[in-house]
This record gives C-alpha cells, structure tokens and sequence, in this order.
C-alpha cells in the first residue's frame, strides 16, 4: 500500500467513549493529518509510550495501513 | 411560492421511555399538533416524517405509512425523509416547499427518534453512520469526536477556551430545568460542567446533548386558509436546506459549517430580514462548541467571538439574543430525528407567547437551525408573527 509520508497534524482528539467496534481500543488519538500537497486524511497516531499525545502543528510520519486505516507516528 | 404558515404544534416529552415505541411517540405528537391547529386527520393531504435511523435503532421500516395510518392518515403521500440528526428539518423544508408551491393544502410534518433501547456504544455506531463509514469512521471517529476535532481547531484558531463551551451547557441546563417536557431538568454548575467525564477531549459529557426518545410535529397550511384553523398562526417567513461534504477531513475550514452559513444567507433573503433582526433563535447544540459555531455562522456574532459571547451571557435568556430557551439539545434532549420539527414547535410556542418561565421578550421573529452530521445537511428556518 502506498506510504503516505510525512504530514502536519491539523486537528486531534483522543477517544474515551468509543464505538462498539472500538471497545478495546480506547483511549485513542484519532487526527486529521494535511499531507504534503494539502490532502487530508483521518487517521490515528501511535505512540511507543503510553499517555503521549500529539498536537496541532505537530509533524507526524506514516506508519502503516491497519484495516485500510492511515497510522501516524509523532516524528522526531 | 405562496406565504405558508403553522397551524399546529405538538410534543412528546423527550427522554428515556422504556415502554414507549417509536409509533406511539410519533401518534402522540401528530395528534397533538392535529389538536393544537384544529383539525382532524381526515383534512391531511400529506405526511412527512423525519427519522434518521428507526430502522437501526428499532428494526421498524416503512416508517411514515406505518405512523400515519396508525393515526387515521390514510391514502394521501406518506414520506419519511433521512438527512441525518437534521431529517426532520429536512422534512419540514420539503413540506413547506409542497405547500408554497400548490400541491397541498394541509399537511403534517413529524420528527421521531427511539434511541435508548440500545447501549451507549451501539447508539454510538449507529449515530456514526451520519459520517463517513470508509474513512473517519473507520478510524474510529464518533459524533463526539468528529467534534471535538472541531471544537480543538476552533480552540487553536479563536483561542476559545473550555470555559466558553461549558457556559453554553451550563446556560442550556437553566433554560431546559424550566422546560416541562425536558429531558435533563437539572441545572448544572460550571465546575460540575467542567469536571464532566472525558468522552473525547476536550469535550466531557456535560459538552454532549443526550441519548433521548421523543417526538415533534407541526400542521402546516397556506396562510390564506389558517385562520379558518386557528387564531394563533405564525407564519413560515422562509426555510432553506443545503448541504456540503460529509467528511470532516474533506471540508477547508472546519471552524464553520458552510451548510449553516448558505442555508442562513438564503433564509434571509427569502424573508427579507437581517441576522441582527432575528430576536431570538433555537440552534443545533448538539456539542456546546456547535452552538458557539452557529451563533457565529448565522451571523449572530462575528467569526471567533462566538465563545466570548456566550460566556458574557449574551444567549442567556434574558441576554441580548437568547438562544435555546427551551434548554436546546444538550437539556431538552436529542432524539435526533424529532430535533428539528422540536426546534420549531418552541420557535412557535415563543412567537405565540406560550412559553412560560422560558418566555422571551423580543419574540416577534425567531429562527431555528437544524444541522445534520458534521455539517452536510443545514436546515434553516425563519418564523415570524402571521
């Protein structure tokens, strides 16, 4: 699947009160992230400790595709 | 289009109903409005009702045949119409639309929604089929967190602050405590407001409208033939419908709801007024921040002071434009697809000076604003003295 590369995080939640198909992921920091080129895509960002966030204005890189769903990671 | 005015209004309490179904919600308010504008079910020439998702919530299709018959209303056009938490908005524009331009005569209008027969977290995946299923949803976003998203960007452009969304619940909460068919009747303080459960930061549960049943109507006819009906009409001065993108992630500027701002530049128009003629207004606080966005977009406030007004207390109900004095979504309750026809019944009750201890002073021209999703549905309507 395609690398979405690195972009900017234009908005972000996390998420406490879940969807049922989400039960067992919560809390979750769901994002909208503006690529290079101006796209945006709704994903999550994951982070290697628990309890991190990120921001508006934070850059983030592409992780991978899970379900067709765009994982971000905060870039250092 | 011919001048088309309201003859009737009627409603369920909102809240939770255990033994309620969703028909005897819905008979319920559509024999009331039928009451309420002196006539009878035999004088309908057509049903529109607005539900967003009976099917999903109870497992009931076919919806309006199946109310109207069960309130006498047979063999005329029964349709149910679906624009997410705006459908009955959306019913209503349709209906009116019908009317103004000759097709029918009388006609009713109703809104309903069973919602609490599920859990949190079903009613929670089924609100979110209002967004989009192949993206956001997918990744997890729910209603709340669609706008939260939106409350934080909001929050990082304006700089408005947690204070001014809780302002707008703790305001909602004094006005529905005064309304006897609202959901929650209890007032709430801004530290309780603040010190809410986190549902998606950084809107905590009191930022959140309910998980309410209920039901609205309203009997709709020209103006020429109302007052054979009633001697309390109020007249449909305008109702525009638009729409925009339903996914967050594809909209420029998530601050506004282009939908509002369109919907609200035509029903003006159409009515020939100006937002600072409006005296007072029912908005689509479905999350405080959506308030605090309407009252920019309808053109209440200018862009960004949305949050400093509220907190000074100028939508309070003795403030200088009072908005939602029926308590709004987040005290009256958000059975969401009676939310819009709700809306108008208590525009309707204001103009008409039966409102009570929620009463308002400028009451002569009220505007409802029914929003469906993140902002691809926009139904604003415009009422005024008949």
């Amino acid at each position: 699947m395609t690398d979405l590369g690195a972009g900017t995080i234009y908005t972000e939640t996390v998420v406490y009160s879940p969807p049922e198909a989400y039960v067992n992921d919560v809390p979750y920091q769901l994002a909208i992230v503006e690529l290079a080129g101006g796209r945006r895509v709704t994903g999550r960002v994951i982070f290697e400790k628990a309890g991190e966030r990120a921001q508006i204005g934070d850059r983030v890189e592409f992780a991978e595709f899970r379900n067709n769903v765009p994982f971000f990671k905060k870039q250092l | 289009m011919r001048p088309v005015a309201v003859a009737g209004i009627g409603k369920t309490a909102f809240g939770a109903f255990p033994d309620r179904d969703l028909r005897s919600l819905a008979v319920e308010a559509g024999q009331k409005a039928l009451e309420n504008g002196h006539a009878n079910a035999s004088q309908v020439e057509a049903f529109y009702l607005g539900n967003f998702a009976g099917p999903s919530f109870t497992g009931q299709n076919h919806l309006a045949p199946y109310i109207a018959s069960a309130m006498g209303i047979t063999g005329v056009p029964a349709t149910r119409f679906e624009a997410a938490c705006a459908s009955s908005g959306s019913a209503f524009f349709h209906a009116v639309s019908a009317v103004g331009a000759g097709l029918y005569d009388v006609v009713l209008v109703a809104g309903v929604e069973k919602m609490t027969s599920q859990s949190t977290p079903k009613v929670t995946e089924i609100l979110a089929g209002a967004g989009d299923l192949c993206g956001e949803v997918r990744a997890g976003a729910t209603f709340p967190a669609l706008f939260a998203m939106i409350a934080r960007r909001h929050m990082y452009q304006y700089g408005t602050t947690r204070e001014q969304l809780a302002s707008v619940a703790v305001k909602n909460h004094q006005n529905g405590a005064k309304n006897p068919l609202a959901h929650m009747r209890k007032v709430i303080t801004m530290e309780q407001a603040l010190a809410g459960k986190m549902i998606a930061e950084p809107l905590t549960v009191y930022d959140c409208s309910l998980i309410s049943d209920g039901a609205a109507a309203v009997l709709i006819m020209p103006l020429d033939r109302v007052g054979d009906f009633t001697d309390k009409p109020v007249r449909v001065l305008a109702v525009a419908q638009t729409s925009d993108n339903v996914a967050l992630d594809e909209k420029d500027d998530i601050t506004t709801f282009r939908a509002v701002k369109t919907s609200a530049e035509k029903a003006y128009k159409l009515a020939g007024v100006k937002a600072a003629d409006i005296g007072f207004a029912e908005v689509h606080d479905c999350f405080t921040i959506a308030e605090i966005i309407a009252i920019e977009d309808l053109g209440f406030v200018p862009k960004g002071e949305g949050g400093p007004y509220s907190l000074a207390g100028g939508t309070c109900l003795h403030g200088e434009r009072p908005v939602n004095a029926s308590g709004g979504l987040k005290s009256k309750g958000h059975p969401v697809g009676a939310t819009g026809v709700g809306q108008i019944c208590d525009v309707v009750e204001q103009i008409r000076g039966q409102a009570g201890e929620r009463q308002v002073k400028r009451n002569s021209l009220g505007l409802a604003q029914n929003l469906g999703g993140s902002g691809a549905t926009s139904v604003v309507t415009i009422l005024g003295a008949a």
